[in-house]
């Protein structure tokens, strides 16, 4: 019925609580050495389906297989083998950096030994080796975030879960997290992750879903989904703060598709210089034009209505 | 398929929780005199009480003919006492500041170790904090001559474990029904009657026979009942229902706990 190499099998996979219902029958598959996205805006269903997928909680309904495993039944087994960044840091507060990460290792049963060897060499993966010996209280957010992942990684997981890695980052530390997910994933790492900034789901998802209200609403390789979706070019148009209501109308049939968002106007065409051109000839004058190529944030509007980042 | 018919985890058998003792250790390094601190109020109540008001008191008599000096007479039951405070401080307040504030579980449940190895493990922690305070005060008899034989007093420090582990699972239980801080007044609120008239400084005799019957069924007057009867050396069969039902209410302690933490954290 599916691919046994899938590590993740999901079919009409079903979350509820009392009478909301988060996941409703999504049906998805992640291959093994896959990177895998969910996108999706708040309150999508993202984190359930991540959460039901770590084992930490019960499928209301539908198929679940990790591993080709049932959560229900193998959790320990399942847990053993995954690594999993939550969306909320869940640090031990009470030890220190280092302890942390040993503490960890314990529960996935390696030695004290061999613990300690993994802790020094994770706090170096995450640049973190100077802060080993503090509270974990005393980490900045970006700080925490990176000892997160490090302890993710403690048990040299099969498969990383990773809910919303990067939020919160500075850009340099994002890029380190990206680099090192990069790095994890030449390995043979599967990662599965969520994002809300499109640049992330296009640097490290081979292939990614968009979550909206609980279903999956498309899914494809970034690029696909820019084909399928938008069109190749989009011409961002920023009008005077008190002009833009009153244009209404104005700009039909410049585009395939126009999108008016509180700060600005977005024309989806195959030529942007032409539709520019189009504008001014109508007597609009734009503050500012720019033509770009669409991206995971265009599909993501089209498909949800909203910006990717609140 | 089963996988499709199978909806909840099975039980399991907490295998990983000495995990949980190791984390509680490592926390504690950093602040030990929080251990220290719960240690001493049950030995200045020996002091204070079973010599200095107890010089006052002739001998007490506990039943079958039998008299004890009153030094005697106390030291057990504060000794049982001293059991139930380490594993009721350890399994209220600061399971209540893990379970609810630091999250430490969160982060537990996401590797192998499951619920119950969590709960289970939390329990054995806060016996292991009782026991720390019953050895200490059991050498505190054993310098003052409060215990008939050697054998009572090592038969007194497993019965020790024992009463912690029923205060422990009892604790840990309680404290999944709380909501805020102030919950835990009414846990103070529960201690002190039971300290104080839990045959503790006076035989139950002195109450009337329906008092009698209601004060035998609580636990820290099981407690007593049974280190009493190991360290002054009267050993009988009451004592394998102090036992019998220290045991039951520990097992309940633990069933409750798991299964409320697993409602709690597996959402
Ligand atoms: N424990 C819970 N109890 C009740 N409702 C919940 C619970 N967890 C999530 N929900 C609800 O389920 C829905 C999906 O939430 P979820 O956290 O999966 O969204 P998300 O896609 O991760 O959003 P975000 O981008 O904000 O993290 C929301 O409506 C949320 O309120
Ligand atoms: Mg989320």
């Amino acid at each position: 019925m599916s691919d046994p190499h899938s590590l993740i099998l999901a079919r009409q996979l079903t979350k509820r609580f009392g009478d909301l219902t988060a996941v409703d029958g999504i049906d998805f598959e992640v291959a093994k050495g896959e990177a895998f996205g969910f996108l999706g805006p708040n309150g999508a269903g993202k984190t359930s389906t991540m959460r039901m997928i770590g084992g930490v909680s019960p499928v209301t309904s539908g198929l679940l297989t990790i591993f080709g495993l049932d959560p229900a039944r193998h959790g320990p087994t399942i847990r053993a083998r995954l690594g999993v960044v939550p969306q909320a840091d869940t640090l031990d507060l009470e030890l220190t950096v280092r302890e942390n990460l040993m503490i960890y290792s314990r529960y996935f049963d390696l030695s004290w030994r061999e613990g300690a060897r993994r802790a020094d060499e994770l706090l170096e993966f995450v640049q973190l080796k100077e802060r080993s010996r503090d509270k974990v209280d005393e980490l900045s957010g970006g700080m925490k975030r990176r000892l997160t992942i490090a302890r993710a990684l403690i048990n040299s997981p099969e498969l990383l879960l990773l809910d919303e890695p990067t939020t919160g980052l500075d850009p340099q530390a994002r890029h380190l997290v990206w680099d090192r997910l990069y790095r994890l994933k030449q390995r043979g790492v599967t990662l599965v992750l969520t994002t809300h900034y499109m640049d992330e789901a296009e640097q490290l998802c081979d292939r990614l879903v968009v979550l909206d209200k609980a279903r999956i609403a498309a899914e494809g390789s970034p690029r696909e989904l820019i084909d399928r979706y938008s069109t190749r070019e989009v011409l961002e148009l920023r009008f005077p703060i008190d002009e833009q209501p009153s244009l209404d109308g104005k700009l039909n049939d410049i585009a395939e598709r126009i999108e008016v968002l509180p700060d600005r106007v977005l024309l989806y065409t195959s030529d942007g210089d032409e539709a520019i051109a189009a504008v001014r000839k109508r007597g609009l004058q734009p503050e500012t034009a720019l033509v770009r190529r669409s991206t995971l944030e265009d599909v993501f509007l089209r498909l949800t209505g909203r910006s990717l980042v609140d | 398929m089963s996988v499709l018919t199978r909806r909840t985890a099975p039980v399991r058998v907490p295998t990983r929780s000495f995990h949980m003792v190791e984390r509680n250790v490592m926390a504690y390094r950093h602040n030990w005199i929080v251990i220290l601190s719960g240690f001493f109020e049950p030995v200045l109540y020996l002091l204070g009480i079973g010599f200095g008001l107890g010089s006052l008191v002739p001998a007490v008599s506990t039943g079958g003919g039998h008299t004890v000096s009153y030094a005697m007479f106390v030291a057990p039951a504060l000794m049982a006492t001293s059991a139930m405070n380490g594993a009721v401080y350890e399994s209220t307040s600061n399971f209540f500041y893990k379970l609810r504030y630091a999250k430490t579980f969160e982060a537990v449940i996401q590797t192998p170790v499951g619920v119950e190895d969590a709960a289970m493990g939390e329990v054995i922690w806060a016996v292991i904090r009782g026991c720390l305070y019953s050895i200490g005060f059991v050498m505190i008899m054993q310098a003052l001559g409060l215990i008939a034989s050697p054998w009572g007093g090592v038969l007194s420090v497993l019965a020790a474990l024992l009463i912690g582990f029923a205060f422990a699972a009892l604790g840990t239980a309680i404290t999944t029904f709380m909501r805020q801080w102030q919950d835990h007044e009414i846990v103070t609120l529960g201690l002190q009657p039971l300290f104080l008239f839990s045959a503790t400084f006076f035989p139950i005799t002195v109450y009337p026979p329906i008092l009698q019957a209601f004060v035998a069924v609580t636990p820290l007057y099981r407690s007593i009942h049974l280190i009493r009867g190991l360290t002054t050396g009267q050993i009988d069969v009451g004592l394998l229902v102090d036992v019998l039902y220290l045991v039951l209410l520990g097992l309940v302690g633990v069933a409750v706990a798991s299964v409320r933490l697993r409602r709690r954290l597996l959402k």
